[in-house]
């Protein structure tokens, strides 16, 4: 039952000689007059990658990195410091520096431990073991030849895999006591392809938490190789994209971008407790069309974004940011969501042990509506159909935000056209989701490849939607007729 | 509350010998374990940074960072691995995992450290080390008159998200089988501030920042402050603009964005993968003539100072565009041996670049615009550096007649890299020294400007 527990454990007191006893001192030290809660967050991460360039293997990487990291929080005040050496006097160090906050130094009393486990969203898998080293370099080398034979217009490829395996124990003055060990794997091609002295870049990938079964066992490296390729080659018969506002069609999965842009950064706690989000108190508002629905999932299996236990040691949940267009939660941490007065939604996360815990989206989406991906494109006369996008990026008080499509395509006249290279759509977060006039059938998550970043943050995500239409949005390109 | 996150200055010498002393023991340990060459950096650091918000105190962080990343050799394979463990069994792991990796790496020729005759022979002092002598009430002191310099700047002003102040200080050890192995220490200190003001039209945030190696190269907290509190009202009372093509400028920060790309465009990196508009670019127009972008390494004090780079070679000063005409390419060893040539010093980037041109103030910059955008403000990733093509989200300042008007939002530029670093028409003499590519503002040709 409590197996990650005893798995992190022995990664992480083991070594130190730490026991459970020591650790409740701790606590209690962290404790007392000024301090409200506080926690220690114990983790090992391993990680390894491998990339292929030119058709070689040139370069291979192991980390291993181990710390822990120790807060304080009293009232909206938060004190945190972290030490590297799982060694009791760097523990009791790193401590007395977190509870610093407060100005009192007596020593409190912290709630007894309660171990707590829920359901695996993931199995306790080892990616970087689940295969040897000499099948991965040859899984490379393999994929490397695949995408060059695809089309003679290939003329780079490179094709990366990235490891991780995270294993991580919290234990907190309210008692909580929860540990999660999460596998992350990646899988990368990407291609530039050249005719006619142009040159485009073209990119397939994908992963989840599990270990590399799904690249042995399937046919997904070829596929993230297909998608590499084929996108290339669209931008290479594109033209220029179109400047000025016009409807645009988003297809399935890895849009759903925009959703994380546009309306899931603002609806993190702590920016809404600060008022500082454009939805702040507008809870039981419509924020967006009634055909919207959107969730953030951390307990879909195997997802990117999938938590079993938050950086808090809080069971990843489910929960309903926006119902029928209808702003019903946000997504919260302890700390948020204790000044707020509501409860956490297990949305709290960190990079590692050396940074602080903030509310975070995990796997972010739209339910699906009842048009057919067909009917959607039909209905708009003039305007783009969006597949798939680079980075985007989101000014959470005014609600702008922006993303950078990497494979368009014009429509004209209810039919797609010619493919279109350079867009940039911008938009306002809680005007663009009152534009949404029809909703796909076809709900798709993305294929593992989502990274956001916050206050200098890194963590995995997931995205998804179905094919949906916005009436009008800013599309940035240098075709202004 | 009186704990100082800053190590005694009595133990700067010690801690780099011991450090020195470790990367020697671990390339020792890569040798006898089989690796033919290796290289070690070891990055240990402490600091403090402390947050307000509204007038409380709201976050005090210390940080005490080390890590070891070891590149073993064997032949020309190469392995990578990394750690943040200090004990001997870690440190041996850690280069067992990378001779381990360099088993299964295949022979690439272009491997190995940088030749040994390029190794920095003179290692000057450049003045980095500024320890700031500040405790957590010190530094709040400082956020709060900040914060509360901006929140006094308008009524308009509504909300914060707070002041920060941030003090770094670090030791960086580098060292490889060539018997190199070099310490510096350095201080890097900052704070900033950022608010949110509200009118019929929603909020707008704006914020602003001082950095410095020393604590007397920051800015007076009032005057950040104001600054932010300035910028923020500043986006208030926006205008829609008709989508056209018009003159852009760019102010200083996002100027320096702008050659950012440009040296990206002609990094190694980019250019052996054919990731680059700049493909063949050396002795080749990239700007208008009037731009010289030239290095300055070893300037003391700078914030990108390094007496050598990331391979232990030496740093020199030169030009990488001089009169709009490529001269270097930005090269490592590895890169440099792709594109069969030297290493130009730069393996971990560019070392303080200074654009040498001819500068005017900005109200003039803006009257040679006329009618046209000032970009104060860019979002996204929409630069394709394999093309060139750049679609980026902006807000900035509509100008009319040399005249600013109003601010504008919620827009999007577009154009190409090449056309526009070839169509610069001025530089302003508004030069901005945080960043480590100082600019004033650029004015460029006419872009495409969609709202």
């Amino acid at each position: 039952m409590n197996n990650a527990i005893e798995t992190a454990t022995r990664a992480l007191w083991d070594a130190g000689d730490i026991g459970e006893r020591d650790v409740t001192g701790l606590l209690g030290r962290l404790t007392g007059r000024g301090i409200d809660t506080g926690e220690l967050f114990f983790q090992r991460t391993q990680h390894e990658s491998w990339s292929l360039e030119d058709g070689t293997v040139k370069s291979g990487a192991y980390g291993h990195d181990r710390g822990v990291g120790v807060r304080a929080i009293s009232g909206e005040k938060t004190g945190f410091a972290y030490a590297e050496d799982l060694v009791l006097p760097a523990l009791a160090n790193a401590t007395d520096a977190a509870r610093a906050i407060a100005r009192s130094g007596q020593s409190g009393t912290a709630k007894a431990l309660t171990r707590g486990q829920p359901p695996p969203r993931y199995a306790d898998a080892n990616p970087l073991t689940s295969a040897k080293e000499d099948a991965k370099v040859a899984l490379l080398r393999r994929i490397d030849e695949f995408a060059r034979a695809l089309d003679p217009a290939v003329k780079q490829v490179t094709v990366r895999i990235a490891l991780n395996r995270d294993t991580n124990l919290v234990v907190a003055t309210d008692g909580t006591m929860s540990a999660d060990v999460r596998p992350l794997a990646r899988f990368d091609v990407s291609v530039i392809a050249e005719r006619d002295g142009r040159r485009e870049r073209g990119f397939g990938g994908g992963g989840g938490r599990f270990d590399t079964g799904w690249l042995f066992d399937t046919d997904a490296a070829e596929r993230y190789a297909r998608e590499a390729v084929r996108t290339a080659l669209v931008n290479l018969d594109g033209v220029a994209a179109p400047a000025g506002t016009m409807p645009v069609v988003l297809g399935p999965g890895w849009p759903g971008v925009l959703l994380h842009e546009a309306v899931g950064h603002g609806l993190e706690g702590d920016f809404n407790r600060k008022g500082t989000s454009a939805f702040a108190g507008r809870i039981g508002e419509q924020v967006a069309s009634e055909l919207c629905t959107v969730v953030d999932d951390a307990t879909l299996a195997d997802r990117r974004g999938s938590l079993t236990v938050d950086d808090e040691g809080t069971p990843g949940q489910r929960t309903v940011l926006i119902e029928d267009g209808v702003l019903v939660g946000y997504m919260q941490d302890k700390h948020n969501a204790r000044l707020m007065g509501v409860a956490s939604t297990g949305n709290a996360r960190r990079q590692s042990y050396a940074h602080l815990p903030m509310p975070r989206m995990t796997n972010t989406f739209m339910l699906a509506g009842a048009s057919e991906p067909e009917e959607i494109i039909a209905s708009v006369d003039k305007g783009i159909y969006a597949v798939s996008f680079g980075g985007g990026q989101v000014d959470i008080t005014s609600g702008k935000f922006t993303f950078s499509a990497t494979e368009a395509y014009l429509i004209e006249g209810g039919k797609l056209g010619p493919a279109i290279r350079g867009a940039t759509l911008m938009g306002n977060g809680p005007e663009v989701m009152g534009l949404i006039s029809m909703v796909g059938n076809n709900l798709e998550l993305d294929t593992g490849v989502g990274i956001c970043g916050k206050d200098g943050q890194t963590v995995p995500v997931g995205v998804g939607q179905p094919s949906l239409k916005i009436d009008q949005i800013t599309v940035g390109g240098t075709s202004a007729s | 509350m009186g704990q100082s996150a800053l190590l005694p200055q009595t133990d700067r010498d010690r801690i780099a010998a011991d450090l020195k002393g470790l990367v020697e023991q671990i390339l020792a340990e890569a040798r006898r374990s089989g690796a033919s060459t290796a290289e070690v950096a070891v990055a240990t650091g402490t600091g403090l940074s402390v947050g307000v918000r509204k007038g409380e105190l709201e976050t005090v962080e210390f940080n005490n960072d080390r890590g070891f990343g070891i590149t073993v050799y064997v032949g020309s394979r190469k392995g990578n691995a990394s750690t943040s463990d200090a004990s001997p069994e870690a440190i041996r792991e850690t280069v067992r995992a990378a001779l381990n990796i360099a088993k299964y790496t295949e022979e690439d020729v272009c491997n190995g450290l940088a030749d040994a005759e390029l190794m920095a022979r003179t290692l000057p002092d450049l003045d980095l080390d500024h320890p700031w002598d500040i405790d957590v009430d010190g530094a709040r002191e400082i956020a709060l008159e900040t914060e509360s310099a901006a929140l006094a700047v308008d009524k308009r002003i509504v909300n914060s998200e707070g002041a920060q102040v941030v003090t770094q200080r670090g030791c960086h050890v580098y060292g490889n089988s060539h018997g190199f192995v070099d310490a510096t220490w350095s201080t890097r200190h900052s704070s900033s501030c950022s608010v949110i003001a509200a009118d019929d039209d929603g909020m707008q945030r704006d914020y602003a920042y001082t950095l410095g190696r020393g604590p007397s190269d920051l800015s007076d907290a009032t005057a950040v402050g104001r600054e932010a509190g300035q910028r923020t009202i500043a986006r208030l009372g926006r205008h829609p603009v008709k989508t056209g093509t018009y003159p852009v400028m760019f102010d200083a920060p996002t100027a320096s964005g702008l050659f950012g790309h440009l040296m990206s465009a002609i990094s190694g990196g980019s250019l052996y993968r054919k990731e680059s508009y700049l493909l063949d670019s050396l002795g080749r127009q990239v700007t208008t003539p009037t731009i010289t972008l030239a290095e300055d390494p070893l300037r003391r004090k700078g914030l990108a100072s390094a007496a050598h780079d990331g391979e232990g070679v030496a740093t020199r000063a030169k030009a990488f565009v001089e009169n709009g005409i490529v001269q270097s390419y930005v090269l490592g060893s590895y890169s440099a041996r792709r594109l069969e040539t030297v290493s130009t010093g730069n393996a971990g980037g560019v070392f303080n670049l200074d654009v040498v041109t001819e500068t005017q103030p900005v109200t003039e910059l803006m009257r040679a615009m006329g009618t046209g955008l000032l970009v104060t403000s860019l979002m996204g990733q929409g630069v394709n550096l394999v093309t060139g093509d750049y679609s980026r989200a902006a807000a900035g300042i509509w100008v009319e007649h040399g005249e600013p008007q109003y601010p504008v939002d919620q827009i999007t530029i577009a154009s190409n890299l090449d056309a526009m670093l070839n169509s610069i028409a001025g530089s302003g003499d508004d030069i901005d020294r945080r960043h480590n590519i100082r600019t004033g503002s650029v004015l460029v040709g006419e872009m495409t400007i969609a709202g």
